[in-house]
């Protein structure tokens, strides 16, 4: 087989100019690391997000009042009876449970101390649908709901800032003009990216909130709720959850029009959304490193037109002694793709670094961790030879097309 | 006409070269006929510019005619493409050049071995390490060519030559750059070729003690062979 001969010569030819080598590969170099990192970045963020919405739990749909596009239209905010006609089975298949609440922004006071926070009003079983730990006592029950009892579950920095490390369970806190006893205090859980930090959520019984905190909003006699979340029975049923939780309500709100008053949304969906805007974030970085990539492959045929120009002779030799032009065109291939590859392999090893040392930086509430795959380096490798291939071939066709008399030329 | 055919190597008939230089057409050859048989030791000889140079690259098939046929080995080259030429250079003809023309980063050996590899011949190493055992360099094999001497260099150069075992050994200036004593050395290995292993020689050169070792000689002006004396024709006619 005369192939690897060739490959051979090939490789013989790279190592008589290292200097001018290296600085041809430099944009090559550059190029591939500045893809692997980006690469690895976009992967680490992707992961972050992915973690975070999941934490929250992935089969939730969220149920939104929307105000028609069109004034004057009716519309209605959600209430308790939207609520109940969604936990109501015999109407869906695929709905688990689902759970109401209301914001409220204020203090909570304990003697001297005190803390800004949310406090949310729920409904039974909210706890279930939210996925939230307790570290200890009990979350706000149905006998809570019914009884309007004036109870508190409260997150971890509100324990932290109003009871330090004293027992919060039993004691009393102030809001507004009311006093709550603490029934409970929710696990410490991760920030995330949106909204307020969780642990300074307090809850109580979304029954008392309407009698306490704020009295006075009320929607056609009957008392309005911000949002509902409703848990689908799988992963799979989201979709569907989201339909039936659609039909249920425009039924409730007797819509006749396709004018819904309100919105159905999905964890799935927002997860959707933001994998989407982050993929074309991550394009155009790439796209920008991308370019660095052809700018290196320019450099790579400039290198490869030089060296043609100044082997004709050897080129010449070549052909008198019996090389094809075909033999000539693989040689020169092979010498452009060698080239290019060992520029992708520096470029590999310092998108790596580069990656390693992105790993952990803090980002928004969370760490970034980045993540280099073989993958990765696999595409890093094909492009670099396809690179080496694509500004390759012309010099080797222009040194295939030497005349082989130019060997007699002195 | 008929039996002068046997044993004919090379046959040119009515043959040309022209170069397009702009405007200008340079006439490198002019309706040169000429044939060389096999076993000759042929040189040719003439001033610069004289179409020599020319006429060895057609001989050695790099060059293509502008008019006229050239019949190698009876086959007419018109009818042979580019990749069928570069064959007949790999395993018919033995290039030697003025400037040895080795390439700098092999070893003596891994140059004589080249021709080999576009033959696609096996036993490289075997077949090369013979080739520089006829020139007597067999102890210089792992040798840079800057490692060599001049003379030195060209022998590998014939050996290079000599690997695929060619029928015709072209040798364009061969002694051009050396000094007397590695001249004479080199002359003496390609008149044994011709004499003993009876290997068609043909030698381009202006210098006339090296035109006397050749059985015949050639001079050319202006492209056209204006003078072809075989020694034996010189002897025959007193």
């Amino acid at each position: 087989m005369i192939l690897p001969s060739i490959f051979y010569m090939s490789l013989g030819s790279l190592g008589s100019n290292k200097l001018r080598a290296f600085l041809a590969l430099l944009g090559i170099v550059i190029g591939i690391a500045a893809v692997i990192a980006m690469m690895s970045i976009g992967r680490g963020v992707q992961k972050l997000i992915v973690n975070e919405l999941e934490s929250i739990g992935t089969n939730l749909v969220f149920l939104i009042p929307a105000e028609p596009e069109e004034e004057g239209d009716r519309w209605e905010l959600l209430t308790l009876a939207d609520l109940n006609a969604l936990k109501n089975k015999t109407h869906n298949t695929s709905i688990l449970d689902a759970a109401a609440e209301k914001n409220w922004q204020g203090k909570s006071i304990r003697g001297d101390k005190d803390i800004n926070g949310n406090v949310i009003g729920v409904t039974h079983n909210y706890d279930f649908v939210r996925n939230i730990e307790l570290e200890s006592g009990i979350f706000v029950n149905g006998t809570h709901l019914s009884q309007t009892s004036k109870v508190i579950v409260i997150g971890s920095e509100v324990k932290d800032e109003l009871f330090g490390k004293d027992v919060a369970i039993g004691k009393k806190i102030r809001i507004k003009n009311s006093r709550f006893t603490v029934i409970g205090v929710i696990k410490e859980k991760d920030k995330n990216d949106w909204g307020d930090d969780p642990n300074k959520n307090s809850y109580i019984p979304v029954t008392t909130m309407f009698q306490t905190l704020s009295p006075n909003q009320s929607f056609n006699g009957e008392k309005n709720i911000d949002w509902i979340m409703v848990k689908a029975t799988s992963h799979e049923t989201v979709h569907k959850a989201m339909a039936e939780t659609a039909k249920i309500i425009r039924l409730e709100h007797r819509i006749k029009g396709d004018q819904d008053d309100f919105i159905v949304t999905s964890q799935q969906e927002i997860l959707e959304t933001l994998e989407v805007t982050l993929a074309a974030i991550l394009f155009f970085l790439i796209s920008i490193a991308a370019i660095s990539l052809l700018v290196g492959g320019i450099g790579i045929m400039n290198i490869m037109l030089v060296s043609v120009t100044e082997r004709t002779r050897e080129i010449g030799l070549r052909k008198a002694l019996g090389a094809k032009k075909s033999d000539i065109l693989i040689q020169f291939v092979f010498e452009a793709i060698l080239l290019t590859c060992s520029g992708g392999i520096i470029g590999i090893l310092l998108g790596y670094l580069a990656a390693l040392g992105l790993n952990g930086i803090p980002v928004g509430d969370g760490n970034l961790e980045t993540s280099f795959g073989i993958d990765i380096a696999l595409i890093a490798i094909t492009v670099s030879t396809i690179v080496g291939l694509f500004f390759g071939i012309f010099p080797a066709y222009r040194a295939s097309k030497l005349h082989p008399v130019e060997a007699f030329r002195t | 006409m008929f039996f002068s055919n046997i044993g004919m190597l090379i046959e040119l008939s009515g043959v040309g070269k022209r170069y397009d230089m702009g405007t200008m057409a340079v006439h490198a050859l002019r309706e040169v006929d000429l044939r060389i048989n096999e076993g000759e030791f042929v040189a040719i000889t003439g001033p610069s510019g004289s179409g020599k140079s020319t006429l060895m690259n057609i001989i050695g098939c790099l060059d293509v005619p502008s008019s006229g046929d050239f019949y190698f080995n009876e086959e007419n080259i018109k009818d042979i493409n580019d990749s069928g030429l570069a064959k007949i250079r790999n395993q018919m003809i033995g290039f030697v050049f003025q400037s040895y023309n080795l390439l700098p980063r092999l070893t003596a050996q891994k140059n004589v071995e080249l021709p080999l590899i576009y033959g696609n011949v096996k036993n490289r190493k075997d077949i090369a390490s013979k080739a520089l055992e006829r020139v007597g360099l067999l102890n210089r094999s792992h040798h840079l060519p800057a490692e060599l001497s001049g003379g030195q260099q060209q022998r590998v150069g014939i050996a290079r030559a000599l690997a695929t075992e060619p029928s015709i050994l072209l040798a364009d200036e061969p002694t051009g750059n050396l000094d007397s004593n590695s001249t004479r050395e080199i002359l003496e290995i390609i008149k044994d070729l011709n004499y003993n292993q009876k290997l068609t020689v043909i030698l381009v050169t202006h210098e006339a003690d090296v035109a006397d070792l050749a059985g015949r000689t050639i001079q050319m002006i202006d492209g056209k062979i204006v003078r072809d004396e075989s020694k034996e024709n010189i002897l025959s006619n007193p």
